[in-house]
């Protein structure tokens, strides 16, 4: 990869990224930080490249699957539970 | 194929972006979180369909035993424990970041590859924030859980200290880059980040937590920015980057609220409110039983709860939500008062008083309900302390002097339930418990809203 493109890239999602939060309620602060920290579990993708390169040798193929479960278990109980976290909020129910 | 995986890519990127995006209100939230499992599912298609991968049953082995950890932890796992899993979290996310650098930098040795300059800047930066946002959330994660002390660990010239071993780290990463070669470096290298990592949280109290979560987030996903960089993936940029900024606005709006400055927290010289020798002169205070305090809150017509980690500690917010109903049917109106850094995370508040089932549009911001104190009958403070301390206006000696507080102090009535008269660990005395129209009501938080409750119905009528 091109270094400038990648540092395009990183600049871009970077302003896009601040511009978004900061307008995400603080009621919400909690749960964004659940499912961002999910998101940021992506690194499951670059787990993946290691462990199943062709050729890769024991310390790759363990480092790698260690690698994976942390993500993999970061990715399941980070949706998961942001999303329970959500349906907590309800609004005040019309009275009656 | 490969075309195929990052057009895949793009699309998964989008998606995230408009997770976040949202998340801006609850109202679209529960899509927002959608979206993101979609894209994670197509960038896991993607990264299979564009490569050619082997060693399956690795792979599947690790995908069912993170799942089989991951769906307990997020059914099981209590609302007042989130603070905890979040900071376990950024150490699974940190940990898979750091040990795919090192398996990155052991493969390219091993075949003489040599990776260019910022390849290897990029596998270094990743393996550094990496293993320090490791160790460093584990140790949040034990003071959040208590099996740490809360308090800072202090020791001499710890700064200091703490400096020198980063720069060494520093140094023998830039060595690395240079001289690829000399392996022996790099576990020397990657011991001095994971011990920069517990060096770093140590000196950090209870009550600063949730800046130092947020910045955790922050590298955490930084790690996996600089991983993207390393193997040449704009996915990884783009949710790593997304992550990294999170956590920065977040650690921000929390060093805000308490009138830190950033890089008072980003050179990790935060958690050091020295204790100005406590000043242990006895100050006459008013305190009332739980009958007195239900007949005045029985009396107002508006009330202000005003919570803080106290209630997450007694897990008092069902209790609080009975004692809300109760109010409410009065006829009394009763609001919430949110500090940002109220509690041990960002937002910690809002998740505790929502799963009580207390409707968001009750909970208010600082800014939103600061005009309010000053018509509200009773302010009822439960479990928070220095947010509500009158001495962050106006005494300039304060360690917490110019942060900014919720002015309970301006409401007609302010009620203070907390177990003793012991300053919390901070150690700063709170004026506010000793004004004439503070009533102190001690007990646990749990247990005296109870004891309120009962008091309420029986004088229905009477």
């Amino acid at each position: 990869m091109d270094l400038s493109i990648g540092l395009f890239v990183f600049m871009l999602a970077t302003f896009v990224g601040l511009e978004i939060i900061r307008k995400v309620s603080p009621l919400l602060h909690t749960p964004l930080m659940s499912l961002t920290n999910a998101i940021s579990a992506i690194s499951v993708v670059g787990a993946i490249l290691i462990t199943g390169a062709e050729g890769a040798t024991m310390l790759s193929k363990v480092l790698g699957f260690i690698a994976i479960t942390a993500a993999v278990t970061n990715i399941v109980s980070g949706f998961l539970i942001t999303d329970r976290m959500l349906k907590m909020f309800k609004k005040r129910e019309e009275k009656k | 194929m490969e075309h195929l995986g990052s057009y895949i890519y793009i699309v998964s990127a989008g998606l995230f972006i408009l997770s976040l995006k949202w998340m801006n209100s609850p109202a679209t939230a529960r899509r927002g979180v959608f979206a993101g499992e979609t894209g994670m599912l197509l960038a896991i298609v993607g990264v299979l369909v564009a490569n050619h991968i082997t060693n399956w049953e690795w792979i599947l082995a690790a995908f069912f035993i993170g799942t089989a950890i991951g769906v307990p932890i997020a059914y099981i796992m209590p609302m007042t424990a989130v603070p905890q899993r979040t900071a376990m979290s950024h150490a699974c996310g940190a940990l898979a970041a750091a040990l795919v650098g090192t398996a990155e930098f052991y493969r390219a040795n091993r075949l003489h590859e040599t990776l260019p300059t910022f390849v290897m800047v990029a596998l270094m930066l990743e393996t550094l924030l990496g293993f320090l946002t490791f160790t460093g959330s584990l140790m949040a994660m034990g003071k959040l859980q208590e099996v740490l002390p809360q308090r800072p660990i202090t020791y001499k010239n710890q700064n200091t200290v703490n400096f020198v071993l980063f720069a060494i780290a520093v140094v023998l990463g830039v060595r690395l880059v240079m001289v690829p070669t000399d392996i022996w470096i790099f576990p020397v290298f990657a011991g001095l980040s994971l011990l920069f990592g517990i060096l770093l949280i140590i000196p950090i109290g209870g009550a600063d937590m949730p800046t130092v979560i947020a910045l955790l987030n922050s590298y955490a996903g930084l790690s996996a920015c600089a991983m993207g960089f390393a193997l040449g993936n704009n996915l990884l940029v783009v949710a790593g980057a997304l992550d990294g900024s999170s956590g920065l606005i977040l650690s921000i709006i929390m060093c805000k609220a308490m009138n830190r400055s950033f890089t008072n927290v980003l050179f990790g010289a935060f958690g050091q409110i020295q204790t100005s020798a406590a000043k242990t002169q006895q100050r006459p205070y008013r305190s009332a039983s739980a009958e007195e305090a239900s007949s005045i809150l029985e009396a107002a017509s508006s009330v202000i709860i005003v919570p803080g980690y106290g209630l997450a500690v007694a897990q008092a917010q069902h209790k609080i939500r009975e004692l809300y109903d109760s109010l409410m049917r009065r006829g009394i109106d009763v609001k919430f008062a949110i500090h940002p850094v109220a509690g041990r995370m960002p937002g910690h508040m809002n998740v505790l008083l929502a799963e009580a089932d207390i409707p968001y549009d009750r909970l208010f911001e600082m800014d939103d309900i600061n005009g309010e104190f000053g018509q509200c009958d009773v302010a009822l403070v439960i479990g928070a302390n220095d947010v509500t301390n009158p001495a962050a206006r106006t005494d300039k000696s304060s360690p917490i002097y110019g942060m900014p507080i919720l002015d309970v102090d301006k409401a007609h009535t302010v009620m203070v339930i907390k177990r003793s008269m012991n300053p919390g660990f901070a150690g700063i005395d709170n004026d506010l418990y000793y004004m004439d129209k503070t009533l102190m009501l001690f007990g646990d938080a749990k247990a005296f809203v109870t004891e309120i409750i009962k008091e309420l119905p029986a004088k229905v009528g009477a």
